[in-house]
């Protein structure tokens, strides 16, 4: 099962590849990471995505625990929790397709950042499941690029993630 | 007070108490040597290799319970040190490695000796530290000592550039008296409920059994574990780490269990309904094939790292907590518990177990004309009295020292048992000699381990460590060779160790006393004449039965009531 763990950490060089080695070294795989400091110069947070049965993620989030620059994290999959991902996409716009490509990115609510005569930059968050469908639902051969933030996440609710 | 960089290590070493630093100096902590040789209370022990020096801080902490403390420079210092530093990591010994770095400029820029010390070192470590400012040092250290010796505890390596060190630059020296790092609490205390409810198992069982570990002797619960375990008359067995936490020789006591366990102590764990896990990891040596290991038990195991719970077994009563402040709870509910152990089914129990300890799983041949391994443990125990510190390196020796002598008291048993280090021992022994000055320290070695920090002898010359070195020589790899007996069909592919040096001549011409013993019967006269040296350093090559194989023995991936027995016959 899909886990999306966020993780409150020391904002020091080292702690990120302290996380990725940890990963490794168990051989366990990260679907996407996203990290940046907090309001809080001395914390970082992140939010990782892995997959694994429960042994697995008990196993992951215990490990986590245990390295000394991790302060505190949460399984947002445990809980109601709202995720977004960024994703900024370079489409094939020639003449024939442009207006169609501008239709969808409206349907979806994205945004287009840049244009050239032959090509749109769309700019769309959401759920990972929604920029998946976009991406599905424009012509394969007119994607050109495709960059994701990989999602961020949030729990529902008043009480924070905080020291 | 106004000091350098190079003295504010050392002072921090001092405020920490630290006595003794194993060590080789190098380009990288010329000021910081420079600021030991200034001073005499650390004193520096120097020795030929810089696995060495970690293992002799190992051996150190493991027989003391304090931190050892290494001191390398960086490149190929750190590289030697990293086989020591890892095996103190899977041991959970506690130890700061104090390791040179290259000038903070130059990092980056593929500088003589350096080497990226922080990333090699990272899997392998409890933490690390790179420090890039003479103010951080106190602060750090302090963190490094605080975080090797608390929760589960494990070797920190502290990473200091050059220029840190400098002596021109004196900043304020504040040693911090306390601690907290906002993002490292290791509990203190185990949970209540959960200990009742452990309890309320344990006195339920019929058939139950303490199966402890290195946790304990780590913990310093020996006593505490001692105090339960006759309070319940349960049997108990012990890891390979877990020797000497409870008294070898009293009758509770099973045996050693796993790969090269008993026969009562495997046969235990098999048939147990209430298994009680102390302070061990349920290692793969311990458990054989998992499916297999204990099929009818209800676990209860206590831990301080709640990563080691339900890593590799399913659990069903964890307690995470300081084993000794748990196992004081446990004996409190027990005696405050309004039931006791069923009395006909404890003694059903013993029954069964003192039936699988008739089949007297260690038998060897004790008339054989060549010294068997397990006569030479056997004689060392009876000529010390069971009483020395016993390191040993890896392999059918160390099973052997693990089987045959019989540990009565914690700390007393240094060995890798984690890593599985070859190299171990020596290093490891002048760790304890150190501590322990007065004390019997005896490392039982191989031919083929102890070639591999033999120039260690140099050191326990310099520094008049008279350790007592028992080779048990059967010119083999005597493990490899066991198992190539076995699942090889006796193809002894390089485990043959052709081109041995004469043993007595190589100590002698390191400055100590050689001697070899080929003969049963000459064994304990020589081991009697060797101890009497006190100041020596005595290397005792014991020739023994080149093909003596280790039994009991668990094939990997089998249970534990799959065993070959001394006959070498299979049960089932």
């Amino acid at each position: 099962m899909r886990h999306i763990i966020s993780i409150l950490m020391e904002n020091e060089s080292g702690a990120l590849s302290r996380v990725a080695g940890l990963f490794s070294a168990l051989g366990y795989n990260i679907e996407s990471l996203t990290v940046a400091p907090t309001e809080d110069p001395s914390l970082s947070r992140m939010t990782l995505v892995t997959r694994g049965d429960e042994a697995i993620i008990e196993q992951i989030t215990k490990q986590l625990n245990k390295l000394i620059e991790i302060v505190k994290l949460l399984d947002l999959t445990e809980g109601p929790h709202i995720e977004r991902e960024m994703m900024l996409i370079k489409l094939k716009a020639e003449r024939t397709m442009r207006e169609e490509i501008k239709r969808l990115v409206d349907i979806f609510r994205g945004k287009i950042i840049d244009v050239t005569e032959t090509s749109y930059i769309v700019e769309l968050t959401g759920h990972t499941k929604k920029l998946d469908a976009f991406i599905n639902a424009v012509e394969s051969d007119q994607v050109v690029e495709v960059v994701r933030t990989g999602p961020s996440g949030i729990a529902r609710g008043a009480k924070g993630l905080t020291l | 007070m106004e000091l350098s960089g190079a003295e504010i290590v050392v002072q921090c070493l001092k405020d920490e108490g630290v006595e003794h630093v194993f060590g080789y100096p190098g380009g990288a902590v010329l000021h910081i040597y420079d600021a030991i040789f200034q001073q005499e209370d650390v004193k520096h022990i120097l020795v030929r290799h810089e696995q060495a020096a970690t293992h002799a801080a190992d051996g150190y902490a493991r027989s003391t319970g304090k931190p050892g403390v290494a001191l390398v420079t960086s490149g190929p210092g750190a590289t030697n040190a990293v086989t020591g530093i890892a095996t103190a990591y899977m041991d959970s010994i506690p130890m700061v490695v104090l390791t040179g770095q290259v000038p903070t400029p130059f990092i980056g820029s593929d500088a003589f000796q350096e080497v990226d010390t922080i990333g090699i070192t990272r899997p392998c470590v409890k933490h690390n530290f790179l420090i890039k400012d003479v103010r951080d040092i106190a602060e750090t250290m302090k963190k490094a000592f605080y975080v090797a010796t608390s929760g589960r505890p494990g070797p920190v390596v502290v990473d200091i550039p050059k220029d840190i060190t400098d002596p021109n630059v004196k900043v304020t020296y504040d040693y911090p008296k306390k601690i907290s790092m906002r993002s490292y609490n290791p509990v203190t205390k185990g949970h209540l409920g959960q200990i009742k409810k452990a309890v309320d198992l344990m006195l339920s069982a019929k058939k139950p059994v303490f199966y402890t570990g290195g946790g304990v002797v780590i913990g310093d619960a020996s006593k505490q574990l001692t105090d339960l375990v006759k309070e319940l008359n349960y049997p108990i067995t012990n890891t390979l780490m877990g020797l000497g936490s409870y008294p070898g020789s009293d009758k509770q006591f099973i045996g050693m269990l796993g790969m090269h366990g008993t026969y009562e102590a495997n046969m235990a764990m098999h048939e147990t309904d209430v298994l009680i896990a102390i302070g061990a990891r349920f290692d793969d040596r311990v458990t054989g094939h998992v499916a297999h290991f204990c099929p009818n038990a209800t676990i209860i195991h206590v831990d301080i790292d709640p990563s080691s719970i339900s890593k590799n077994v399913r659990v069903d009563v964890p307690i995470v907590g300081p084993v000794k402040m748990v196992l004081r709870d446990m004996l409190r509910v027990v005696k405050e518990h309004k039931n006791k152990p069923n009395p006909d089914d404890l003694k059903v129990w013993w029954e069964q177990i003192e039936k699988w300890r008739s089949m007297d799983c260690l038998h060897y041949d004790s008339k054989s004309p060549k010294i068997k391994p397990q006569f030479a443990v056997e004689t060392l125990h009876k000529v010390t009295k069971g009483d020395a510190f016993v390191t040993s390196d890896v392999g059918q020796h160390q099973m052997f020292a693990a089987q045959f002598y019989t540990f009565d008291k914690t700390r007393r048993w240094i060995n890798s048992g984690g890593l599985g280090t070859m190299g171990f021992g020596l290093p490891a022994a002048m760790g304890v000699q150190m501590a322990h000055p007065n004390a019997e320290v005896a490392c039982i070695t191989g031919e083929a381990s102890i070639q591999m920090c033999i120039q260690e002898l140099a050191t326990c010359k310099q520094h008049n460590l008279p350790i007592k070195i028992i080779l048990l020589n059967n010119g083999y790899m005597g493990m490899v060779r066991q198992w190539q007996e076995f699942f090889y069909d006796g193809r002894y592919s390089n485990s043959y160790v052709d081109a041995l040096p004469d043993f007595v001549k190589l100590a002698e011409s390191y400055g100590h006393v050689g001697m070899k013993v080929e003969k049963p019967e000459d064994l304990e006269g020589a081991m009697k004449e060797a101890f009497a040296m006190k100041d020596r350093l005595v290397f005792m090559d014991v020739v023994i039965d080149p093909e003596e194989n280790v039994y009991p023995m668990i094939q990997a991936g089998k249970g534990h009531h799959e065993m070959y027995l001394p006959s070498k016959s299979e049960l089932v």
